[in-house]
């Protein structure tokens, strides 16, 4: 079932187009990847999400509701953590937390204290003496203290230490165990990658590619180390094959997913000393989309 | 050593001086251009002695000398007595403004925002932001001094000698400079942008406030304002240089401090000390009302009391009016007519109308607070939760709405409480209380009209305080520049009725409050039709 919709989503700021036809959807009890070099959209999409920005065209619907009308409505079951968190000098984090779980409606103080403890925060600190990492955890105590059905995340983590992101993850994991969703926006390709079910990337303003994290690395390459009795004779012939390196008289190189078993074939003739096939990371494939058409960016 | 802690500052003082390439020529023109015109309108308004004779009868009234200062020459009231009288206090005061708010900008503010961080990582001195700052404004200021100072002598005019003009000109911008300082210290002391400006201005006022207080009780009291210090130049009548030289020196000293403290702090840090705080929300926190409230606390309570210090420090001089009054004729000409009516009463109206445009700078404040809250991209938070739009909007106005009539009520009892103690026969707290209240609906409008530009033109919302410093300069000087109606006419103040003088014209109230409602609602329509900024 789909709880948020966002269909040929268009954003003009006066004459800049920034966003230019997007389409997301998540579904129930999925974590979804929001991936894209800076300036590709990513805030501006979740803010129209969010309902502080209107969108020019095309529709963004969350709980089947429009997210530009509805806004008080869907934010009782919508928990946000911005990636720029600035919190008012002179209240505490715990008065933050407490505001902010109050004005969505809803109040866990056994919730809130396990949390706070969690992330190991001090709440009676006043916020202009947080840390860029402190303040982030003000906002993610207040995010997972409240009871909601989606939550949207615009790089939630870009502050926090390896430990911090490790407690982070297991809320997130848990969140979903319980049946909710999660829109998570983020340039740490390696917590995308554990954590979502899919992903989407964009860029420029558009949506280049879509799926879960199978599907896309079927449309990619495989890396593959390989090691042979006798030297290969023609390897770069080979369709499907690309990218070849010899260091230390291995070969290294990269497979196109849907012309694996030709190449596999083709290799075992020359009979196969050492071979290892890895995957393609997240991170090759975002490298791979960058790349193409000199980076974007 | 002495060296790295200035590094570069000059090439920083270039970057300064580009960011404010228009805003400081803005400033700069401003003040040059307005002393000008009003230097060549003058000898027109009062074309012979004889008209300045009278003119000089009515300034020897202690209200006057409460607003505008000691007259000085007034037995001989040239063209240049004339122009420093009525002029020198408040362009004073626009260059003192100008210090506070372009030193705010460059040094807490750039602090505030990681601005200096950065610039702090580079090769530049701990010093250098500070320093660049205050050599800037202080250059702005000399350019001030001399343009105003030769434009001034070029028009000619017989009673204004170049010693005199340029004396003229370098009051002005030592005041600038004074201010300039004392903010940069301010700078140092508080650790935030709001703090630093709250206590500038605090400190403009209070200077403002001796100043008028020295002026007609004690001479020596007025010496300890800077206000009322430069005031001693007595430009035009006897030139005294020692106030400007002596306004130069403290200035340095409270520079040296400020630098001094700057080097000893760290950064983002200030001297005011932070305590840990509660673990736990109030209950009355947790709305966008009480949030807003909360976040305005101490202005609101320092506004409070600050009223009711103006409102008595005003109707202290109600008393000295009094026996003044009853002894000059020529005073009639000033005041509006009105039967059965004592001239204190008569004058009284005047004082309203500007405690009541002062007491709307607090009124605004709170309800521009939500455009700073936006900058600061922090209303995202309010409105990704279950707060509508109206809601966080509402918030803030209806601070401002009801701040009105209870900053209203304060200056009223400040005056009342001074009249009935130094008054022979003293004014009715009825009579107050009806002046008062009656100017609320402008008040209200001029809310609306930030919330109306918040709504639909959230960059220009500062338009409101040139329009509030219109409408200042309107009923402040309107009647001694003998401005056309049609000026007074275009401020809302304008239209509200005089009372005691005039009725209170019912209908004419209701359509005031009425453009004030229309205007916030139409404010709030655009609020939550708009791209929200952060
Ligand atoms: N209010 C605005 N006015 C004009 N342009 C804007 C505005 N807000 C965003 N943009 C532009 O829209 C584009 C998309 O910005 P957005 O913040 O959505 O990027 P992002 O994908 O979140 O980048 P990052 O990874 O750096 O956070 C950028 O080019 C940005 O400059
Ligand atoms: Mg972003």
């Amino acid at each position: 079932m789909a709880i948020l919709k966002v269909n040929n989503l268009i954003k003009k700021f006066g004459n800049f187009t920034a966003l230019n036809g997007v389409d997301l959807e998540v579904s129930q009890g999925e974590i979804y990847g929001f991936i894209g070099p800076n300036g590709a959209g990513k805030t501006t999409t979740l803010r129209i999400l969010l309902g502080i920005l209107k969108a020019t065209s095309g529709q963004a619907t969350i709980f089947g509701m429009d997210a530009w009308k509805d806004t008080v409505k869907i934010h009782k079951r919508v928990a946000y953590v911005p990636g720029e968190v600035n919190l008012w000098p002179n209240l505490t984090g715990g008065e933050v937390i407490d505001l902010f779980v109050k004005l969505r409606g809803s109040n866990n103080k056994r919730r809130r204290e396990e949390l706070i403890e969690r992330f190991d925060l001090d709440p009676t600190k006043k916020c202009r003496t947080y840390s860029k990492g402190n303040r982030q955890k003000v906002a993610l105590i207040a995010a997972f203290a409240s009871d909601a059905d989606l939550y949207i995340l615009d790089e939630p983590t870009s502050g926090l230490d390896p430990l911090m992101e490790r407690v982070f993850q297991e809320y997130v994991t848990e969140a979903k165990k319980e049946g909710k969703s999660i829109l998570l926006s983020s340039h740490i390709l390696s917590e995308v990658e554990r954590l979502c079910d899919k992903v989407s990337i964009i860029r420029n303003g558009k949506i280049i590619e879509s799926g879960s994290l199978e599907e896309l690395r079927h449309l990619t390459r495989t890396s593959v180390v390989l090691d042979t009795k006798e030297p290969i004779a023609d390897l770069g012939k080979v369709k499907g094959v690309h990218n070849i390196e010899r260091k230390n008289n291995l070969l290294y190189f990269h497979v196109d997913s849907d012309q694996m078993d030709e190449v596999m074939k083709y290799i075992s003739q020359f009979g196969i000393i050492k071979l290892e096939v890895a995957p393609p990371t997240l991170e090759d494939l975002f490298m791979r989309h960058y790349k193409v058409d000199g980076g974007g960016h | 050593m002495f060296r790295e802690l200035y590094t570069n500052t000059g090439k920083l003082a270039g970057f300064i001086l580009r960011k404010d390439r228009i805003r400081l020529p803005v400033w700069i023109i401003s003040i040059v251009v307005f002393t000008f015109l009003i230097a060549s309108i003058l000898p027109d308004l009062y074309a012979t002695g004889a008209d300045r004779q009278i003119m000089a009868e009515t300034m020897k009234n202690p209200a006057i000398t409460v607003m505008l200062g000691p007259g000085y020459g007034l037995d001989n009231y040239t063209d240049g007595a004339m122009m420093a009288h009525f002029m020198l206090l408040f362009s004073a005061i626009a260059t003192g403004i100008m210090g506070i708010l372009l030193t705010t900008r460059h040094t807490r503010e750039d602090e505030e925002e990681g601005r200096i961080e950065m610039i702090r990582s580079l090769p530049v001195g701990p010093l250098s932001p500070l320093a660049a700052t205050i050599l800037n404004i202080t250059l702005a200021n000399i350019v001030i001094s001399l343009v105003v100072g030769f434009s001034l002598y070029s028009l000619g005019l017989e009673d204004m000698d170049l010693g005199g003009c340029l004396l003229y000109g370098a009051s002005l911008g030592v005041i600038g400079i004074f201010f300039a300082a004392l903010t940069g210290l301010f700078a140092q002391l508080t650790s935030n942008t709001r703090a630093t400006i709250g206590y500038s201005f605090g400190f403009l006022i209070l200077a403002y406030i001796i100043r008028g207080i020295g002026d007609v009780e004690n001479e020596t009291l007025s010496l300890i304002s800077p206000l009322g210090l430069i005031l001693r130049t007595q430009v035009f009548v006897n030139n005294y240089w020692w106030p400007v030289f002596l306004t130069l020196g403290i200035s340095v000293i409270i520079f040296g401090i400020s630098l001094y403290l700057n080097s000893i702090r760290d950064l983002g840090a200030g001297f005011i000390p932070t305590r840990p705080g509660k673990r736990n929300a109030s209950r009355f926190l947790l709305s966008p009302l009480g949030l807003s409230f909360r976040l305005q606390r101490t202005s609101i309570i320092s506004w409070t009391i600050g009223m009711f210090i103006l409102g008595i420090s005003y109707g202290s001089i109600l008393g000295d009016l009094e026996g003044f009054l009853n002894t000059s004729g020529i005073i009639q000409q000033m005041i509006p007519e009105g039967e059965g009516l004592s001239l204190t009463e008569r004058f009284m109206t005047m004082l309203m109308t500007i405690l009541s445009i002062l007491g709307t700078i607090p009124a605004l404040m709170y309800v521009l607070k939500l455009s700073y809250e936006e900058k600061r991209n922090r209303t995202e938070y309010l409105l990704s939760k279950a707060v509508s739009r109206n809601k966080v909007i509402g918030s803030y106005t209806l601070i401002a709405i009801l701040a009105v009539p209870i900053i209203q009520l304060m200056s009223i009892l400040g005056l009342w409480f001074a009249a009935i103690s130094t008054m022979d026969d003293a004014i009715t707290f009825n009579t107050f209380f009806k002046a008062g209240f009656v100017h609320i609906p402008a008040m209200w409008i001029m809310v609306g009209l930030a919330v109306f530009l918040i709504g639909y033109f959230p960059e220009h919302v500062s338009l409101t305080w040139l329009y509030l410093g219109y409408a200042f300069f309107v009923v402040y000087l309107g009647d001694m520049l003998q401005l056309p109606d049609w000026m007074s006419n275009l401020s809302p103040f304008g239209h509200i009725p005089q009372v005691p003088i005039e009725e209170v014209d019912i209908t004419k109230i209701f359509i005031l409050v009425l453009i004030s409602i229309v205007l916030t609602f139409s404010g709030f329509i655009g609020y939550s039709k708009r791209d929200i900024q952060g």
